[in-house]
Protein backbone atom coordinates (compact mmCIF):
# COMPACT_ATOMS: atom_id res chain seq x y z
CA UNK A 1 0.00 0.00 0.00
CA UNK A 2 2.57 2.52 0.65
CA UNK A 3 4.43 1.58 -2.43
CA UNK A 4 1.63 1.73 -4.37
CA UNK A 5 0.04 5.27 -2.72
CA UNK A 6 3.10 7.44 -1.22
CA UNK A 7 6.45 6.53 -3.24
CA UNK A 8 5.95 7.62 -6.90
CA UNK A 9 4.43 10.65 -5.04
CA UNK A 10 7.32 10.96 -2.56
CA UNK A 11 9.85 9.97 -4.77
CA UNK A 12 8.65 12.60 -7.36
CA UNK A 13 8.49 15.36 -4.62
CA UNK A 14 11.80 14.68 -2.40
CA UNK A 15 14.42 11.91 -3.36
CA UNK A 16 13.68 8.39 -4.83
CA UNK A 17 15.94 6.98 -1.95
CA UNK A 18 12.73 7.03 0.08
CA UNK A 19 10.98 3.55 -1.52
CA UNK A 20 14.68 2.63 -1.74
CA UNK A 21 15.33 2.68 1.95
CA UNK A 22 11.73 1.37 2.67
CA UNK A 23 12.38 -1.78 0.64
CA UNK A 24 15.83 -2.93 2.20
CA UNK A 25 14.11 -2.12 5.33
CA UNK A 26 11.33 -4.56 4.58
CA UNK A 27 13.49 -7.09 3.13
CA UNK A 28 15.74 -6.64 6.59
CA UNK A 29 12.53 -7.56 8.34
CA UNK A 30 11.09 -10.49 5.77
CA UNK A 31 14.60 -12.02 6.73
CA UNK A 32 14.84 -11.45 10.39
CA UNK A 33 11.43 -12.57 10.78
CA UNK A 34 11.71 -15.96 8.60
CA UNK A 35 15.27 -16.56 10.52
CA UNK A 36 13.17 -16.51 13.35
CA UNK A 37 10.53 -18.56 12.42
CA UNK A 38 13.14 -21.67 11.24
CA UNK A 39 15.50 -21.23 13.84
CA UNK A 40 15.51 -23.65 16.63
CA UNK A 41 15.12 -21.53 19.89
CA UNK A 42 16.91 -24.12 21.89
CA UNK A 43 14.65 -27.13 22.45
CA UNK A 44 15.83 -29.79 25.14
CA UNK A 45 15.46 -33.18 23.48
CA UNK A 46 13.27 -35.37 25.72
CA UNK A 47 15.81 -38.05 28.05
CA UNK A 48 16.24 -40.88 26.59
CA UNK A 49 14.66 -43.93 28.50
CA UNK A 50 17.55 -45.17 30.51
CA UNK A 51 18.13 -41.51 31.77
CA UNK A 52 14.64 -41.49 32.87
CA UNK A 53 14.84 -44.28 34.45
CA UNK A 54 17.70 -43.38 36.51
CA UNK A 55 16.30 -40.31 37.42
CA UNK A 56 12.94 -41.79 38.92
CA UNK A 57 15.32 -43.99 41.24
CA UNK A 58 17.32 -41.88 42.30
CA UNK A 59 14.12 -39.52 43.24
CA UNK A 60 12.30 -42.20 44.64
CA UNK A 61 15.39 -42.76 47.07
CA UNK A 62 15.41 -38.98 48.03
CA UNK A 63 11.65 -38.85 48.64
CA UNK A 64 11.72 -42.42 50.43
CA UNK A 65 9.41 -44.61 48.89
CA UNK A 66 6.76 -42.90 46.91
CA UNK A 67 3.53 -41.78 47.90
CA UNK A 68 1.28 -39.85 45.91
CA UNK A 69 -1.15 -41.09 43.67
CA UNK A 70 -1.11 -41.30 40.17
CA UNK A 71 1.29 -38.51 40.04
CA UNK A 72 3.36 -38.19 42.85
CA UNK A 73 3.59 -34.57 44.43
CA UNK A 74 6.25 -31.79 41.56
CA UNK A 75 9.72 -33.06 42.17
CA UNK A 76 12.29 -29.72 42.33
CA UNK A 77 15.80 -29.43 43.21
CA UNK A 78 17.00 -26.28 44.44
CA UNK A 79 20.36 -24.58 43.22
CA UNK A 80 22.37 -21.78 44.62
CA UNK A 81 23.20 -19.95 41.89
CA UNK A 82 25.46 -16.69 42.70
CA UNK A 83 23.50 -16.39 45.55
CA UNK A 84 20.63 -16.79 45.07
CA UNK A 85 18.09 -19.93 45.25
CA UNK A 86 17.11 -21.09 42.44
CA UNK A 87 14.38 -23.93 42.14
CA UNK A 88 14.58 -26.16 39.36
CA UNK A 89 11.37 -28.28 38.24
CA UNK A 90 11.10 -31.58 36.95
CA UNK A 91 9.56 -31.81 33.59
CA UNK A 92 6.47 -34.81 33.42
CA UNK A 93 6.70 -34.59 29.26
CA UNK A 94 11.03 -34.44 29.02
CA UNK A 95 11.28 -36.11 31.83
CA UNK A 96 14.40 -33.77 32.85
CA UNK A 97 15.43 -31.55 35.35
CA UNK A 98 14.99 -28.34 33.45
CA UNK A 99 18.04 -25.66 33.62
CA UNK A 100 17.75 -22.74 35.06
CA UNK A 101 15.56 -20.49 32.80
CA UNK A 102 14.14 -23.12 30.80
CA UNK A 103 10.56 -23.86 30.44
CA UNK A 104 8.03 -26.13 28.96
CA UNK A 105 5.93 -24.80 26.00
CA UNK A 106 2.57 -26.57 25.84
CA UNK A 107 2.30 -25.22 21.53
CA UNK A 108 5.36 -26.95 20.93
CA UNK A 109 5.64 -29.42 23.54
CA UNK A 110 9.27 -29.29 24.09
CA UNK A 111 11.23 -27.58 27.27
CA UNK A 112 13.17 -24.80 25.72
CA UNK A 113 16.50 -23.05 27.26
CA UNK A 114 16.27 -19.64 28.19
CA UNK A 115 12.46 -19.65 27.45
CA UNK A 116 11.12 -16.04 26.87
CA UNK A 117 7.80 -16.79 25.03
CA UNK A 118 6.07 -18.23 22.34
CA UNK A 119 5.43 -15.82 19.72
CA UNK A 120 2.26 -16.55 17.50
CA UNK A 121 3.29 -14.01 15.27
CA UNK A 122 6.45 -15.75 14.23
CA UNK A 123 4.45 -19.03 15.32
CA UNK A 124 7.57 -20.23 17.07
CA UNK A 125 8.58 -20.21 20.56
CA UNK A 126 11.63 -17.30 21.29
CA UNK A 127 14.21 -18.95 23.29
CA UNK A 128 18.15 -18.73 23.85
CA UNK A 129 19.13 -19.54 20.30
CA UNK A 130 16.53 -17.31 18.32
CA UNK A 131 16.08 -14.25 20.90
CA UNK A 132 18.68 -12.13 19.15
CA UNK A 133 17.02 -12.54 15.61
CA UNK A 134 13.20 -11.93 17.74
CA UNK A 135 15.29 -8.55 18.92
CA UNK A 136 16.44 -7.54 15.32
CA UNK A 137 13.36 -8.51 13.97
CA UNK A 138 10.94 -6.07 15.69
CA UNK A 139 13.95 -3.45 16.10
CA UNK A 140 13.68 -3.53 12.55
CA UNK A 141 10.07 -3.62 12.01
CA UNK A 142 9.77 -0.28 14.41
CA UNK A 143 11.86 1.29 12.59
CA UNK A 144 9.90 0.34 9.22
CA UNK A 145 6.46 1.63 10.83
CA UNK A 146 7.97 4.45 12.03
CA UNK A 147 9.20 4.97 8.33
CA UNK A 148 6.53 4.57 6.57
CA UNK A 149 4.38 6.61 9.17
CA UNK A 150 6.44 9.58 8.92
CA UNK A 151 6.20 9.71 5.04
CA UNK A 152 2.88 8.95 4.96
CA UNK A 153 2.06 12.11 6.73
CA UNK A 154 4.49 13.73 4.96
CA UNK A 155 2.99 12.82 2.10
CA UNK A 156 -0.64 13.89 3.07
CA UNK A 157 1.34 17.23 4.38
CA UNK A 158 2.72 17.92 1.13
CA UNK A 159 -0.21 17.85 -0.87
CA UNK A 160 -2.12 19.47 1.56
CA UNK A 161 0.01 22.50 0.93
CA UNK A 162 -0.54 22.69 -2.60
CA UNK A 163 -4.68 22.22 -2.31
CA UNK A 164 -5.34 22.45 1.02
CA UNK A 165 -6.06 19.87 4.40
CA UNK A 166 -9.44 18.72 3.30
CA UNK A 167 -9.08 18.67 -0.12
CA UNK A 168 -6.32 16.43 0.17
CA UNK A 169 -8.18 13.95 2.01
CA UNK A 170 -11.57 13.90 -0.50
CA UNK A 171 -8.94 14.14 -3.41
CA UNK A 172 -6.68 11.03 -2.34
CA UNK A 173 -9.15 8.12 -2.33
CA UNK A 174 -8.98 9.02 -6.07
CA UNK A 175 -5.31 9.07 -6.72
CA UNK A 176 -3.40 7.63 -3.67
CA UNK A 177 -6.03 5.32 -2.67
CA UNK A 178 -5.91 4.21 1.16
CA UNK A 179 -3.87 6.91 2.53
CA UNK A 180 -5.91 7.90 5.37
CA UNK A 181 -7.25 4.40 6.67
CA UNK A 182 -3.57 3.13 5.84
CA UNK A 183 -2.13 6.27 8.36
CA UNK A 184 -4.42 5.30 11.36
CA UNK A 185 -3.52 1.84 10.71
CA UNK A 186 0.01 2.82 11.10
CA UNK A 187 -0.20 4.99 14.10
CA UNK A 188 -1.32 1.73 15.76
CA UNK A 189 1.15 -0.47 15.14
CA UNK A 190 3.63 2.33 15.45
CA UNK A 191 3.07 2.29 19.33
CA UNK A 192 2.43 -1.11 19.89
CA UNK A 193 5.65 -2.56 18.44
CA UNK A 194 7.93 0.51 19.36
CA UNK A 195 6.59 -0.65 22.55
CA UNK A 196 7.08 -4.00 22.45
CA UNK A 197 11.05 -3.08 21.41
CA UNK A 198 11.24 -0.76 24.10
CA UNK A 199 9.79 -3.88 26.58
CA UNK A 200 12.49 -6.16 24.78
CA UNK A 201 15.16 -3.59 25.17
CA UNK A 202 14.55 -3.40 28.74
CA UNK A 203 14.64 -6.60 29.16
CA UNK A 204 17.92 -7.70 27.38
CA UNK A 205 19.62 -4.78 29.49
CA UNK A 206 18.34 -6.19 32.71
CA UNK A 207 19.24 -10.33 31.32
CA UNK A 208 15.83 -11.37 31.88
CA UNK A 209 13.53 -13.56 29.96
CA UNK A 210 9.47 -12.26 29.66
CA UNK A 211 8.53 -15.51 31.62
CA UNK A 212 10.57 -14.42 34.43
CA UNK A 213 9.54 -10.41 34.58
CA UNK A 214 5.81 -11.31 34.32
CA UNK A 215 6.05 -13.78 37.50
CA UNK A 216 8.13 -11.29 38.41
CA UNK A 217 11.00 -13.62 39.90
CA UNK A 218 13.67 -11.09 40.27
CA UNK A 219 11.93 -7.66 41.16
CA UNK A 220 12.53 -6.19 44.20
CA UNK A 221 9.14 -6.43 45.54
CA UNK A 222 9.36 -9.73 46.29
CA UNK A 223 12.22 -9.05 48.69
CA UNK A 224 15.40 -6.69 49.66
CA UNK A 225 17.55 -9.84 48.86
CA UNK A 226 16.10 -10.95 45.51
CA UNK A 227 18.56 -10.14 42.75
CA UNK A 228 19.01 -11.15 38.96
CA UNK A 229 21.76 -13.40 39.72
CA UNK A 230 21.98 -14.14 35.48
CA UNK A 231 23.03 -10.45 35.06
CA UNK A 232 26.14 -9.10 34.79
CA UNK A 233 25.60 -6.50 35.98
CA UNK A 234 26.55 -3.61 33.32
CA UNK A 235 24.00 -2.92 30.42
CA UNK A 236 26.10 -3.15 28.40
CA UNK A 237 27.52 -6.64 28.86
CA UNK A 238 24.35 -7.77 29.19
CA UNK A 239 23.28 -6.35 25.73
CA UNK A 240 26.51 -7.76 24.08
CA UNK A 241 25.68 -11.05 25.78
CA UNK A 242 22.35 -11.41 24.67
CA UNK A 243 23.08 -10.35 20.92
CA UNK A 244 26.67 -11.09 19.76
CA UNK A 245 27.52 -14.01 22.35
CA UNK A 246 28.31 -17.18 21.25
CA UNK A 247 25.60 -19.55 19.43
CA UNK A 248 24.93 -22.70 20.01
CA UNK A 249 24.22 -25.34 18.09
CA UNK A 250 20.71 -26.54 17.71
CA UNK A 251 20.57 -30.17 20.07
CA UNK A 252 17.62 -31.50 18.18
CA UNK A 253 17.92 -34.47 14.99
CA UNK A 254 15.16 -33.42 12.97
CA UNK A 255 16.32 -35.73 10.45
CA UNK A 256 15.10 -38.80 13.01
CA UNK A 257 13.02 -40.83 12.55
CA UNK A 258 10.03 -41.54 15.43
CA UNK A 259 9.93 -45.40 16.10
CA UNK A 260 6.18 -45.75 16.25
CA UNK A 261 6.18 -48.37 19.06
CA UNK A 262 8.60 -46.28 21.68
CA UNK A 263 7.85 -42.87 21.18
CA UNK A 264 11.73 -41.27 20.92
CA UNK A 265 13.53 -39.21 19.31
CA UNK A 266 15.83 -41.15 17.54
CA UNK A 267 19.69 -39.23 18.51
CA UNK A 268 19.67 -35.30 19.41
CA UNK A 269 22.69 -34.11 17.80
CA UNK A 270 22.71 -34.14 13.83
CA UNK A 271 23.12 -30.33 14.47
CA UNK A 272 26.67 -31.25 14.35
CA UNK A 273 26.80 -34.12 11.63
CA UNK A 274 25.68 -31.69 8.96
CA UNK A 275 29.03 -29.77 9.80
CA UNK A 276 31.11 -32.89 9.80
CA UNK A 277 32.11 -33.67 13.02
CA UNK A 278 33.11 -37.10 13.87
CA UNK A 279 30.58 -38.70 16.33
CA UNK A 280 31.84 -41.10 19.21
CA UNK A 281 30.90 -44.61 17.67
CA UNK A 282 29.06 -45.43 20.34
CA UNK A 283 25.63 -44.29 18.44
CA UNK A 284 26.76 -45.10 15.13
CA UNK A 285 24.76 -48.21 15.11
CA UNK A 286 21.46 -47.38 16.18
CA UNK A 287 21.63 -43.77 14.27
CA UNK A 288 22.58 -44.74 10.79
CA UNK A 289 19.96 -47.36 10.83
CA UNK A 290 17.41 -44.68 11.71
CA UNK A 291 19.11 -42.21 8.77
CA UNK A 292 19.00 -45.30 6.23
CA UNK A 293 15.33 -45.83 7.14
CA UNK A 294 14.39 -42.44 6.93
CA UNK A 295 16.14 -41.76 3.44
CA UNK A 296 14.34 -44.70 2.44
CA UNK A 297 10.82 -43.11 3.64
CA UNK A 298 11.42 -39.72 2.41
CA UNK A 299 12.98 -40.81 -0.73
CA UNK A 300 10.31 -43.11 -1.66
CA UNK A 301 7.42 -40.75 -0.58
CA UNK A 302 9.67 -37.98 -3.36
CA UNK A 303 9.41 -40.42 -5.94
CA UNK A 304 5.79 -41.10 -6.88
CA UNK A 305 5.74 -37.05 -7.28
CA UNK A 306 8.53 -36.93 -9.18
CA UNK A 307 8.72 -39.89 -11.79
CA UNK A 308 6.26 -39.64 -15.21
CA UNK A 309 7.38 -42.18 -16.81
CA UNK A 310 6.14 -45.88 -16.06
CA UNK A 311 9.49 -47.64 -17.59
CA UNK A 312 10.95 -48.53 -14.36
CA UNK A 313 13.48 -51.52 -14.91
CA UNK A 314 13.63 -53.77 -11.54
CA UNK A 315 15.61 -56.78 -12.87
CA UNK A 316 16.76 -56.89 -9.17
CA UNK A 317 15.19 -56.33 -5.72
CA UNK A 318 16.21 -53.70 -4.28
CA UNK A 319 18.27 -53.88 -1.67
CA UNK A 320 17.41 -51.04 0.51
CA UNK A 321 21.39 -50.06 1.78
CA UNK A 322 21.51 -49.03 -1.75
CA UNK A 323 20.24 -45.33 -2.39
CA UNK A 324 18.87 -45.93 -5.81
CA UNK A 325 15.42 -44.52 -6.34
CA UNK A 326 13.69 -45.98 -8.44
CA UNK A 327 14.36 -49.42 -6.57
CA UNK A 328 12.53 -49.14 -3.26
CA UNK A 329 9.71 -47.23 -5.57
CA UNK A 330 9.85 -50.31 -7.41
CA UNK A 331 9.21 -52.61 -4.40
CA UNK A 332 6.55 -50.50 -2.85
CA UNK A 333 4.57 -50.66 -6.46
CA UNK A 334 3.98 -54.27 -5.73
CA UNK A 335 2.48 -53.46 -2.11
CA UNK A 336 4.68 -56.24 -1.03
CA UNK A 337 3.74 -56.37 2.83
CA UNK A 338 6.73 -58.05 3.76
CA UNK A 339 9.67 -55.49 2.83
CA UNK A 340 13.65 -56.33 2.28
CA UNK A 341 14.87 -57.95 5.13
CA UNK A 342 17.75 -55.64 6.06
CA UNK A 343 15.07 -52.80 6.85
CA UNK A 344 13.14 -52.71 10.06
CA UNK A 345 9.72 -53.91 9.58
CA UNK A 346 7.99 -51.05 11.08
CA UNK A 347 9.61 -48.30 8.41
CA UNK A 348 8.59 -49.80 5.62
CA UNK A 349 4.97 -50.62 6.66
CA UNK A 350 4.21 -46.95 7.37
CA UNK A 351 6.11 -46.05 4.08
CA UNK A 352 4.31 -48.69 1.68
CA UNK A 353 0.59 -47.04 3.83
CA UNK A 354 1.94 -43.06 3.06
CA UNK A 355 2.77 -44.22 -0.67
CA UNK A 356 -0.12 -46.12 -1.72
CA UNK A 357 -2.86 -44.36 -1.43
CA UNK A 358 -0.60 -41.74 -3.46
CA UNK A 359 0.28 -44.33 -6.38
CA UNK A 360 -3.32 -44.78 -6.93
CA UNK A 361 -3.97 -41.49 -8.70
CA UNK A 362 -0.73 -42.96 -10.71
CA UNK A 363 -2.42 -45.96 -11.49
CA UNK A 364 -2.05 -45.84 -15.56
CA UNK A 365 1.71 -45.80 -14.93
CA UNK A 366 1.73 -48.42 -12.75
CA UNK A 367 1.08 -51.75 -14.72
CA UNK A 368 4.54 -52.43 -16.09
CA UNK A 369 6.60 -52.61 -13.15
CA UNK A 370 4.41 -55.93 -11.85
CA UNK A 371 5.26 -57.43 -14.74
CA UNK A 372 8.97 -56.85 -14.51
CA UNK A 373 9.47 -57.59 -11.34
CA UNK A 374 10.64 -61.12 -9.85
CA UNK A 375 7.57 -63.27 -8.72
CA UNK A 376 5.26 -60.80 -7.13
CA UNK A 377 2.75 -63.16 -5.04
CA UNK A 378 -0.56 -63.48 -6.23
CA UNK A 379 -0.07 -60.84 -9.16
CA UNK A 380 -1.03 -61.31 -12.54
CA UNK A 381 0.95 -59.45 -15.69
CA UNK A 382 -2.32 -58.21 -17.29
CA UNK A 383 -4.09 -54.93 -16.66
CA UNK A 384 -7.87 -54.95 -14.74
CA UNK A 385 -6.47 -57.67 -12.51
CA UNK A 386 -3.62 -56.03 -10.93
CA UNK A 387 -5.64 -52.40 -10.47
CA UNK A 388 -8.13 -54.64 -8.67
CA UNK A 389 -5.85 -56.29 -6.14
CA UNK A 390 -3.94 -53.54 -5.90
CA UNK A 391 -7.19 -51.21 -4.86
CA UNK A 392 -8.24 -54.34 -2.43
CA UNK A 393 -4.41 -53.84 -1.42
CA UNK A 394 -4.64 -50.58 -0.55
CA UNK A 395 -7.68 -50.92 1.07
CA UNK A 396 -6.58 -53.39 4.22
CA UNK A 397 -3.20 -52.26 4.41
CA UNK A 398 -4.78 -48.60 4.65
CA UNK A 399 -7.39 -49.12 7.16
CA UNK A 400 -4.40 -51.01 9.18
CA UNK A 401 -2.05 -48.54 9.29
CA UNK A 402 -3.63 -45.46 9.22
CA UNK A 403 -1.84 -44.67 12.71
CA UNK A 404 1.46 -45.00 11.24
CA UNK A 405 0.60 -43.11 8.32
CA UNK A 406 0.05 -40.34 10.52
CA UNK A 407 3.10 -40.79 12.24
CA UNK A 408 4.87 -41.15 8.74
CA UNK A 409 3.14 -37.97 7.42
CA UNK A 410 3.78 -36.19 10.49
CA UNK A 411 7.44 -36.82 10.18
CA UNK A 412 7.67 -36.20 6.28
CA UNK A 413 6.42 -32.43 7.06
CA UNK A 414 9.22 -32.62 9.95
CA UNK A 415 12.06 -33.58 8.10
CA UNK A 416 11.51 -31.12 5.34
CA UNK A 417 11.65 -28.25 7.48
CA UNK B 1 41.28 -57.35 39.36
CA UNK B 2 40.21 -55.39 36.16
CA UNK B 3 39.06 -57.02 33.24
CA UNK B 4 41.71 -57.44 30.85
CA UNK B 5 42.70 -54.89 28.31
CA UNK B 6 40.03 -54.40 25.34
CA UNK B 7 40.06 -51.87 22.13
CA UNK B 8 36.84 -50.42 22.00
CA UNK B 9 36.26 -52.78 19.16
CA UNK B 10 36.37 -55.61 20.95
CA UNK B 11 34.82 -54.27 23.81
CA UNK B 12 31.57 -54.09 22.20
CA UNK B 13 31.95 -57.91 20.74
CA UNK B 14 32.77 -59.37 23.48
CA UNK B 15 31.16 -57.50 26.36
CA UNK B 16 27.73 -57.16 27.13
CA UNK B 17 26.30 -53.52 28.53
CA UNK B 18 25.08 -53.91 32.15
CA UNK B 19 24.50 -50.56 33.19
CA UNK B 20 25.01 -46.72 32.79
CA UNK B 21 25.71 -44.50 34.86
CA UNK B 22 24.63 -40.50 34.39
CA UNK B 23 26.51 -37.32 35.09
CA UNK B 24 24.12 -35.06 35.75
CA UNK B 25 24.45 -30.99 34.91
CA UNK B 26 25.90 -28.53 37.71
CA UNK B 27 24.03 -25.31 37.68
CA UNK B 28 25.40 -23.80 40.60
CA UNK B 29 27.38 -21.22 38.26
CA UNK B 30 24.16 -20.63 36.37
CA UNK B 31 23.05 -21.81 32.52
CA UNK B 32 27.12 -22.57 31.58
CA UNK B 33 27.34 -25.59 31.03
CA UNK B 34 29.41 -28.01 33.51
CA UNK B 35 28.83 -31.50 34.97
CA UNK B 36 29.10 -32.58 38.49
CA UNK B 37 32.71 -33.80 39.58
CA UNK B 38 31.09 -36.11 42.37
CA UNK B 39 32.68 -39.41 42.02
CA UNK B 40 29.81 -41.88 40.87
CA UNK B 41 29.87 -44.71 43.76
CA UNK B 42 28.81 -47.43 40.76
CA UNK B 43 32.50 -46.43 39.50
CA UNK B 44 34.16 -47.10 42.52
CA UNK B 45 35.48 -50.66 41.15
CA UNK B 46 36.14 -49.72 37.75
CA UNK B 47 38.35 -47.03 37.72
CA UNK B 48 40.31 -44.39 39.75
CA UNK B 49 38.35 -41.51 41.39
CA UNK B 50 41.74 -39.17 40.16
CA UNK B 51 41.04 -40.08 36.30
CA UNK B 52 37.69 -39.83 36.27
CA UNK B 53 37.70 -36.34 38.22
CA UNK B 54 40.23 -35.13 35.79
CA UNK B 55 37.86 -36.24 32.70
CA UNK B 56 35.16 -34.24 34.08
CA UNK B 57 37.10 -31.18 34.57
CA UNK B 58 39.17 -31.08 31.29
CA UNK B 59 35.15 -31.20 29.98
CA UNK B 60 33.76 -28.56 31.99
CA UNK B 61 36.88 -26.44 30.93
CA UNK B 62 36.28 -27.12 27.05
CA UNK B 63 32.49 -26.04 27.50
CA UNK B 64 33.55 -22.77 29.39
CA UNK B 65 35.47 -21.77 26.42
CA UNK B 66 32.77 -22.81 24.52
CA UNK B 67 30.57 -20.15 26.21
CA UNK B 68 32.83 -17.73 27.09
CA UNK B 69 31.98 -14.27 26.27
CA UNK B 70 34.69 -11.94 25.27
CA UNK B 71 35.99 -9.90 22.73
CA UNK B 72 36.95 -12.67 19.79
CA UNK B 73 33.11 -13.98 20.49
CA UNK B 74 31.41 -10.39 19.62
CA UNK B 75 33.60 -10.12 17.18
CA UNK B 76 32.21 -13.27 15.65
CA UNK B 77 28.54 -12.61 16.21
CA UNK B 78 29.03 -8.58 14.99
CA UNK B 79 30.96 -9.78 11.66
CA UNK B 80 28.39 -12.97 11.57
CA UNK B 81 25.35 -10.29 11.77
CA UNK B 82 26.64 -7.70 9.45
CA UNK B 83 27.31 -10.75 6.48
CA UNK B 84 23.52 -12.16 7.57
CA UNK B 85 24.53 -15.07 8.64
CA UNK B 86 25.47 -16.37 5.48
CA UNK B 87 29.51 -16.41 6.66
CA UNK B 88 28.61 -19.12 8.79
CA UNK B 89 27.71 -21.57 5.31
CA UNK B 90 31.65 -20.86 5.09
CA UNK B 91 33.16 -21.27 8.52
CA UNK B 92 31.88 -23.08 12.25
CA UNK B 93 31.35 -20.84 14.78
CA UNK B 94 33.75 -21.08 17.89
CA UNK B 95 31.53 -23.29 20.05
CA UNK B 96 31.50 -25.86 16.92
CA UNK B 97 35.23 -25.61 16.63
CA UNK B 98 35.11 -26.80 20.32
CA UNK B 99 32.78 -29.26 20.20
CA UNK B 100 34.51 -31.05 17.52
CA UNK B 101 37.41 -30.71 20.17
CA UNK B 102 35.47 -32.40 22.48
CA UNK B 103 34.21 -35.16 20.42
CA UNK B 104 37.80 -35.55 19.85
CA UNK B 105 38.49 -35.69 23.47
CA UNK B 106 35.93 -38.08 24.55
CA UNK B 107 36.98 -40.74 21.84
CA UNK B 108 40.49 -40.19 22.67
CA UNK B 109 40.04 -40.84 26.57
CA UNK B 110 37.70 -43.75 26.07
CA UNK B 111 40.76 -45.55 24.23
CA UNK B 112 43.43 -44.96 26.66
CA UNK B 113 41.46 -44.98 29.73
CA UNK B 114 37.59 -45.98 29.57
CA UNK B 115 37.69 -48.84 27.51
CA UNK B 116 40.37 -50.67 28.92
CA UNK B 117 38.31 -50.41 31.96
CA UNK B 118 34.96 -51.51 30.68
CA UNK B 119 33.87 -48.27 30.27
CA UNK B 120 32.78 -46.27 27.62
CA UNK B 121 31.89 -42.67 27.43
CA UNK B 122 28.93 -40.81 25.61
CA UNK B 123 29.43 -37.31 24.07
CA UNK B 124 26.92 -34.99 25.94
CA UNK B 125 26.04 -33.67 22.96
CA UNK B 126 24.22 -36.49 22.10
CA UNK B 127 22.36 -36.51 24.84
CA UNK B 128 20.92 -33.31 24.37
CA UNK B 129 23.62 -31.80 27.19
CA UNK B 130 21.60 -33.13 29.91
CA UNK B 131 24.43 -36.00 31.13
CA UNK B 132 27.42 -37.65 30.63
CA UNK B 133 26.36 -41.55 30.12
CA UNK B 134 29.06 -43.86 31.21
CA UNK B 135 28.25 -47.53 29.59
CA UNK B 136 29.53 -49.96 32.16
CA UNK B 137 30.32 -53.18 30.26
CA UNK B 138 30.52 -57.00 31.38
CA UNK B 139 33.33 -59.02 30.51
CA UNK B 140 30.90 -62.00 29.05
CA UNK B 141 33.69 -64.38 29.08
CA UNK B 142 33.80 -63.84 33.20
CA UNK B 143 31.38 -63.38 35.91
CA UNK B 144 32.42 -60.34 36.70
CA UNK B 145 31.21 -57.96 39.43
CA UNK B 146 27.75 -57.49 38.97
CA UNK B 147 27.09 -53.79 38.93
CA UNK B 148 23.40 -53.71 37.73
CA UNK B 149 22.13 -53.18 41.11
CA UNK B 150 24.43 -50.97 43.01
CA UNK B 151 22.39 -47.78 42.94
CA UNK B 152 21.03 -48.00 46.09
CA UNK B 153 23.38 -45.64 47.65
CA UNK B 154 22.36 -41.84 47.87
CA UNK B 155 23.50 -40.50 44.91
CA UNK B 156 22.47 -37.18 44.07
CA UNK B 157 18.93 -36.84 43.90
CA UNK B 158 17.75 -34.16 46.21
CA UNK B 159 20.45 -32.56 47.84
CA UNK B 160 21.66 -29.10 45.80
CA UNK B 161 23.60 -29.88 42.35
CA UNK B 162 26.32 -28.03 44.09
CA UNK B 163 28.59 -30.99 42.70
CA UNK B 164 32.06 -32.09 44.22
CA UNK B 165 33.41 -28.48 44.15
Amino acid sequence: FFSLSSCPYLSEKITPAIPAIGGILFFFVMGTLLRTSFSDPGVLPRATPDEAADLERQIDIANGSSSGGYRPPPRTKEVIINGQTVKLKYCFTCKIFRPPRASHCSLCDNCVERFDHHCPWVGNCVGKRNYRFFYMFILSLSFLTVFIFAFVITHVILRSQQTGFLNALKDSPARYPFTEAYSVVCFFSVWSIVGLSGFHTYLISSNQTTNEDIKGSWSNKRGKENYNPYSYGNIFTNCCAALCGPLSPSLIDRRGFIQPDTPQLAGPSNGITMYGATQSQSNMCDQDQCIQSTKFVLQAAATPLLQSEPSITSEELPLPGKTSISGPCATLTLGQPTPPSSMPNLTSDSGLTDIIPLKEEHEGHQFLTPEEAPSPPGMLPSGSPITHSHTMHVLSLASQDSLHEDSVRGLVKLSSV
Amino acid sequence: PLPQVHSLQELRRSASLATKVFVQRDYSDGTTCQFQTKFPPELESRIERQLFEETVKTLNGFYAEAEKIGGSSYLEGCLACATAYFIFLCMETHYEKVLKKISKYIQDQNEKIYAPRGLLLTDPLERGMRVIEISIYEDRCSSGSSSSGSSSSSSGGGGGGAGGR
